[in-house]
């Protein structure tokens, strides 16, 4: 059995080469049609969503053998002195899942963006866009090394840039678009600069296999003390961590995705809700074993940071007014979650929460989009009201969404989020389980917040919302469909973590008393949302009127982007980079030209010499001519020394 | 008192020449004059190339001394064609200018 | 032997288009240019064949072609390809060729020119594929001499006038000759004194000079000079400001070769006639060299945000992207050998697109002031997809040969200095920032009304963007073609054996 998807899995390299072939042919070929090339775009990805289907179904009736050796075939991709890297495709069940989730989002998202894209000038263009973020995601995911997954990496970087930047002619798409690639790039350095220092310390950047990193580390590698008592492995996590950080929105690298939000909202749910921004997650997943092998402190600085955002970017969502900013921040501090949940150890807790929370946080983005297609680009949540009449399906959908972030049974996030939580508490961090818990209730609040203002509320009597076309909705319901069912994968005894899991699979009973506290957190935001919102037993205002400096603080987002461009404007482009180029033009070009100069002046010096009486010259010649042969004639070789070719040692 | 014409004569001579020309070159201001000088020094070196010639035995060294007396009629050539284009020169600047004053052509300063 | 005509005819072609042009009457400016792009096409066609039809696995000199040229001193007409030279090779015709399309609207003294341009290109292609010292520092001399007439004649005048900039360019490329030809001849004499006693006439063959052992003290002082001369080529700090004022005045194909070939003499004169020869001497200044290599990395990094002007900022970019390859040299050892070969490859390539962008956009909007321009995206996508393709290759995105090669850098260098190697790595966020900011002020944003009569680029100004573009995507996907090579120069033309011996012991320490 194992055998025949063994040969199977040889052929996982055509799912991300067939987004790229879509991506070539519509940007040389049929760039002009606008409806041959999305039908190519889908088409691929569609037939890709269905090789990760069988590759899904191959791992799992593979069982234990592809969970313990997973399947790598590769090709040599570069081969120098002192530089081997290779290039292949890596099957376990955590790239199946992941290849399982980027294809149905990718799709679903394809799908619905040929309604909300109609129309748009750059429709093949963004069809191209999009299948070349679906190669570079799948490639991410199906990497054997670090160097593969950061070529990926800095790929996905690029499309987001693309992609965020869509439309051109917006100058904060402009600059949002930058700004993400700008602040990706800062993070990037960090991760490849540990990439580099782990390569020249073990010569291989392969995950798993003989001689790799995680083989390497296991088999007696001995660590060593690097910067004072820190261990170069701490070092090494530490920088490799940074990566992520920028890709999956930590603090203090988190400013690029609310503003991201200027590109198409499809573009929101694929790229900076299900797929990209976990890459993150995903690569900190893959690189468990030296965070694992690290002193303590790699992990728990993973979870601080993660613990941190998570509770950061709620406090935040809670004071915005903009549909898309609301779930940005949403879904930053998901991706806290996910991060603090690695750094509690709890490897699959981490990845069953990035599943869950791509389906539902695509199908929330998906239905932010259906709305502010309905209303006409309005994005303020306050400018709606009442669309469950007309939008009864977005309503929906958005609904069963709200209820899975906000990890109510039996909905997909109450599994994922409460294994978090229980993780937390049994590897003995109750206060970064607090934190999870705290977060867990301003989630339910803030998203609950969004939907009854948005979705219940009174009717605007200027919008004229209708519900969207076919091809958006039923990418809806699908999604919506996952949202629901998603989170059975741990039902009935853990088989989720059967399969994706770090060193030995120990099952683990469900604690139903911190399941039960979690509901109750998320029933407690709600109840909250509904008695401001809806009932308006507590006046909003009024809230705001008493603490006013918070709600300022909140509205502004800490402040951090301001802080950030102050210390660009004023610091580096203000002083730095006019300094040096003060420098370099007034002092190192001052020398040169001075030097210049004391040439011109010992020239005009001389030039007083230079007559122009030809009979002057005559003069100077002859008596020098004179001079010389008496030198020579009374000298009586004694100037023999002076020969020359034998001064240069001259050749003969 | 006799007095024997040898090569020490035809040499003071010679040198007497040259050293008029060479007057004539850095004193002259008239550029015909100063082609005239060259001239003078020319003919200073032929007389020297001749008198070595004459007073060079036969028998000596296997060179042939009627060497000399070619180098001076190839000296008169050479002297003739410079004098030649010399002139032109003079002429054609004397056209542009209208002067032949040498301390008036001085265009290749700076 | 049939096959060591092949280089002497690739450096003819040129010469031969260079003398049809000639006979043909100035006003016939289509028949000139096309002349020229066939000339230059011949060449490219004859070194695309040559890197292919190299035999990677014996490596060493080939194609190699040795006539006795000045006996008395031991001259020889040395033509010759290895693995470090054959991609210079390929680069310079590459920019030659793209260098005539980039240049095919002008309409000023048309003959003069492309005349020129010849001379420049073929110039170039003489250092690179000369085996003997003497050729190839006659080669060197041969291009200084057209780069001036062209700024001077065609160039344009910004921020310095175009006098002041080919003045500076040609002084300092002249003074950086001077202390090469001091160097040189130091060297010849030394070679010829040790080859006397062995019985030998004198040589100038690069390799024959590499077989001889020079004594210490005197191989850093000669080695100390070709740092000079070559690093003044090579535009290391603080023998750099000729690069942004230059490429500034100099006419697009100028700026392309320059910064596209003509800079990377520098680096590959220091690797062959620095590292190969003289070890020792590399050995001692690589310490120096390496502080020099990141003061080069950051400094101009910072000063190309600054920048207003579009050809300032990639002038500055490539003092910054020098400083890689410098750095990589100073950390002798193979891989980063490999990679400053083909970083300058790689940044030949990406520099020569970059500016090609340049030209056309100037050519087109006669401003190259950053706050002018904006949303040129609107009238002319592909000259922005080009745009955008060499900026992304020049801030080293993965897919592009420059990530590759910054990659191989920054692994060779961390195994010996690896603080150097992070602050040179640091360095690529500042690239990314300035690069960004150009392609967003340059291309992006609302349109404007007053550049919608520009006609995008077609017919003959799109050859660059496509050859370019095509291969900086194929080396960078498939390193292995070019990487290969190299790695076969590098093993084969005993810079491997030199830098096994030389190559510095692990700082203690830090790592």
């Amino acid at each position: 059995m194992f055998k025949e998807m063994h040969n199977l899995f040889q052929w996982a390299w055509l799912i991300p080469f067939l987004p790229f072939l879509s991506f070539f042919i519509i940007a040389f070929i049929t760039k002009r049609s606008k409806g041959l090339s999305a039908a190519i775009s889908i088409l691929a990805i569609l037939t890709s969503l269905c090789l990760s289907i069988g590759i899904g179904i191959g791992v799992i009736s593979s069982g234990a053998e592809v969970v313990e050796n997973p399947v790598m075939s590769t090709v040599n991709w570069l081969s120098i002195g002192g530089l081997q890297i290779n290039f292949g495709t890596l099957i376990d069940p955590m790239s199946a899942m992941m290849l399982f989730v980027v294809t149905l989002v990718a799709s679903m998202v394809q799908i619905y963006s040929l309604g909300y894209m109609h129309g748009d000038k750059g429709f093949s263009r963004y069809f191209c866009y999009q299948s070349l973020f679906a190669f570079s995601m799948l490639g991410l995911v199906l990497s054997t090394n670090l160097l593969e997954m950061y070529v990926f990496w800095e790929l996905v970087g690029l499309c987001s840039y693309l992609l965020i930047g869509f439309w051109y002619f917006k100058v904060s798409a402009r600059e949002a678009a930058k700004k993400a690639f700008v602040t990706t790039r800062v993070a990037d350095v960090g991760l490849l600069i540990g990439i580099v220092l782990l390569y020249t310390k073990f010569g291989s950047l392969d995950f798993y296999g003989p001689g790799s990193l995680s083989a390497q580390m296991a088999s007696g590698f001995q660590d060593f003390a690097l910067i004072g008592s820190v261990s170069y492995l701490t070092v090494m996590a530490l920088l490799v961590f940074i990566g992520p950080m920028g890709k999956s929105g930590q603090f203090p690298f988190h400013v690029w995705l609310p503003d991201a939000m200027e590109g198409p909202t499809p573009v929101s749910a694929l790229i900076h809700a299900a797929t990209m921004v976990v890459a993150g997650v995903y690569l900190v997943a893959r690189m468990f074993f030296l965070f694992d092998n690290a002193s303590p402190v790699a992990l728990e600085f993973v979870a601080i940071i993660g613990s941190f955002t998570a509770i950061f970017a709620a406090t935040i969502a809670i004071a915005q007014d903009d549909i898309k900013k609301i779930l940005a921040y949403s879904t930053l501090s998901q991706l806290g979650y996910m991060m603090f949940a690695l750094g509690v150890g709890a490897l699959t807790a981490s990845m069953f929460h990035l599943m869950t929370h791509a389906f539902f946080k695509a199908l929330m983005f998906l239905g932010a989009g259906s709305v502010i297609h309905a209303l006409h680009e309005k994005q303020n949540i306050w400018d709606m009201g009442g669309l469950y009449k007309k939008m009864p399906i977005t309503t929906i959908t958005f609904g069963i969404g709200v209820l899975a972030i906000a990890g109510i049974p039996p909905f997909a996030g109450f599994f994922s989020k409460d294994e978090i939580l229980a993780s937390a508490m049994h590897s003995g961090h109750p206060f970064i389980y607090a934190i999870g818990l705290f977060t867990a209730f301003l989630t339910a609040f803030y998203m609950c917040r969004l939907f009854f203002v948005a979705f219940l509320g009174e009717e605007k009597p200027e919008n004229h919302p209708h519900e969207s076309p076919k091809t958006m909705t039923v990418p809806l319901i699908i999604l919506a469909f996952f949202s629901v069912v998603g989170g059975w994968a741990a039902l009935p005894d853990h088989n989720f973590a059967y399969f994706i899991h770090y060193g030995v699979f120990e099952p683990e009973a469900m604690d139903w008393g911190l399941a039960a506290i979690s509901v109750a957190a998320g029933l407690i935001g709600i109840g909250l949302a509904y008695s401001i919102y809806v009932k308006k037993a507590i006046k909003a205002e009024d809230v705001v009127a008493r603490f006013p400096g918070v709600y300022k603080l909140l509205k502004n987002k800490y402040y951090i982007d301001e802080i950030y461009q102050w210390v660009i404007d004023k610091i580096i482009d203000g002083f730095i980079a006019k300094v040096l180029y003060w420098f370099d033009i007034y002092i190192i070009d001052g020398i040169v030209n001075s030097l210049a100069l004391l040439v011109r002046g010992t020239g005009s010096g001389l030039r007083r010499f230079t007559t122009g009486q030809l009979q002057t010259y005559a003069l100077v010649f002859f008596f020098a001519v004179v001079v010389f042969y008496i030198v020579l004639a009374v000298g009586e070789g004694q100037l023999a020394g002076l020969n020359p070719l034998a001064m240069l040692g001259g050749v003969k | 008192m006799t007095i024997s014409v040898g090569l020490s004569t035809y040499l003071l001579v010679g040198a007497m020449l040259f050293c008029i020309g060479l007057y004539g070159v850095f004193s002259k201001r008239n550029v015909i004059a100063v082609l005239m000088s060259i001239e003078l020094m020319l003919n200073a070196v032929n007389l020297n190339f001749v008198a070595f010639s004459r007073f060079t035995p036969w028998e000596n060294q296997g060179i042939n001394p009627l060497v000399g007396q070619v180098s001076a009629l190839f000296v008169i050539v050479v002297a003739a064609a410079e004098i030649a284009v010399g002139l032109a020169l003079v002429i054609t600047i004397f056209r542009n200018r209208k002067t032949t004053n040498v301390d008036d052509l001085n265009w290749l300063k700076w | 032997m049939s096959n060591s005509f092949i280089l002497l005819m690739t450096l003819l072609a040129p010469v031969l288009a260079l003398f049809i042009i000639v006979f043909i009457p100035r006003e016939e400016t289509k028949m000139i240019k096309i002349v020229a792009a066939i000339g230059t096409f011949a060449a490219l066609a004859l070194s695309v064949f040559l890197f292919f039809a190299y035999d990677k696995s014996v490596g060493g000199l080939q194609f190699t072609m040795t006539i006795p040229w000045i006996r008395d001193i031991g001259v020889n007409l040395g033509l010759g390809v290895d693995g470090i030279s054959l991609p210079m090779l390929l680069l310079t015709n590459l920019i030659g060729f793209t260098a005539v399309y980039s240049s095919w609207n002008i309409d000023k003294r048309v003959k003069d020119f492309f005349v020129l341009l010849l001379i420049l290109i073929t110039g170039v292609m003489g250092t690179f594929i000369a085996t003997d010292l003497f050729i190839f520092f006659l080669c060197y001399e041969i291009v200084v001499i057209p780069i001036y007439i062209m700024v001077i004649i065609w160039g344009s005048t910004k921020r310095v006038s175009k006098e002041y900039a080919g003045m500076k360019l040609t002084i300092y490329l002249l003074i950086g000759s001077a202390f090469m030809l001091v160097a040189m001849v130091a060297l010849y004499l030394n070679a010829s004194h040790q080859l006397a006693v062995l019985g030998q006439g004198p040589t100038f063959m690069f390799a024959e000079l590499a077989q001889l052992q020079y004594d210490p003290s005197f191989q850093i002082i000669v080695f100390g000079l070709f740092l000079f001369g070559f690093g003044s080529l090579i535009s290391m700090f603080p023998f750099h400001s000729w690069s942004p004022d230059g490429y500034a005045g100099a006419p697009t194909a100028v700026s392309m070769i320059h910064a596209g070939v003509l800079k990377k003499i520098g680096g590959y004169g220091l690797i062959r006639l620095g590292v190969l020869v003289l070890p020792l001497g590399g050995r001692f200044w690589a310490p120096i060299i390496a502080v020099l290599a990141i003061i080069n990395i950051l400094y101009a990094a910072f000063i190309a945000m600054a920048q207003k002007d579009l050809k300032y900022v990639v002038g500055y970019s490539s003092v910054s992207h020098m400083g890689n390859v410098l750095l990589a040299i100073a950390a002798l050892n193979i891989t980063s050998i490999n990679g400053a070969v083909a970083m300058m490859f790689a940044h030949g390539v990406m520099a020569a697109l970059f500016f090609s962008m340049i030209g056309f956009i100037y050519e087109k909007t006669h401003t190259r002031n950053i706050g002018d321009l904006g949303g040129l995206a609107h009238q002319m996508p592909r000259l922005a997809t080009g745009f955008m393709i060499a900026g992304m290759a020049g801030l080293g995105l993965p897919g592009t040969v420059n990530f590759i090669a910054e990659f191989t850098i920054f692994n060779g260098v961390a195994k010996v200095m690896p603080v150097q190697a992070i602050l040179g790595i640091v360095g690529i966020i500042f690239t990314a920032v300035y690069t960004l900011r150009v392609i967003a002020n340059v291309l992006f944003g609302p349109r404007r009304a007053e550049w919608d009569h520009l006609k995008d680029i077609r017919g003959p100004e799109l050859v660059p963007v496509v050859v370019l573009v095509f291969v900086i995507f194929a080396t960078g996907i498939f390193p292995n073609t070019l990487f290969h090579l190299i790695d076969s120069g590098v093993y084969t033309s005993g810079l491997a054996k030199v830098l096994e011996t030389v190559g510095q012991a692990t700082i203690g320490g830090l790592f």
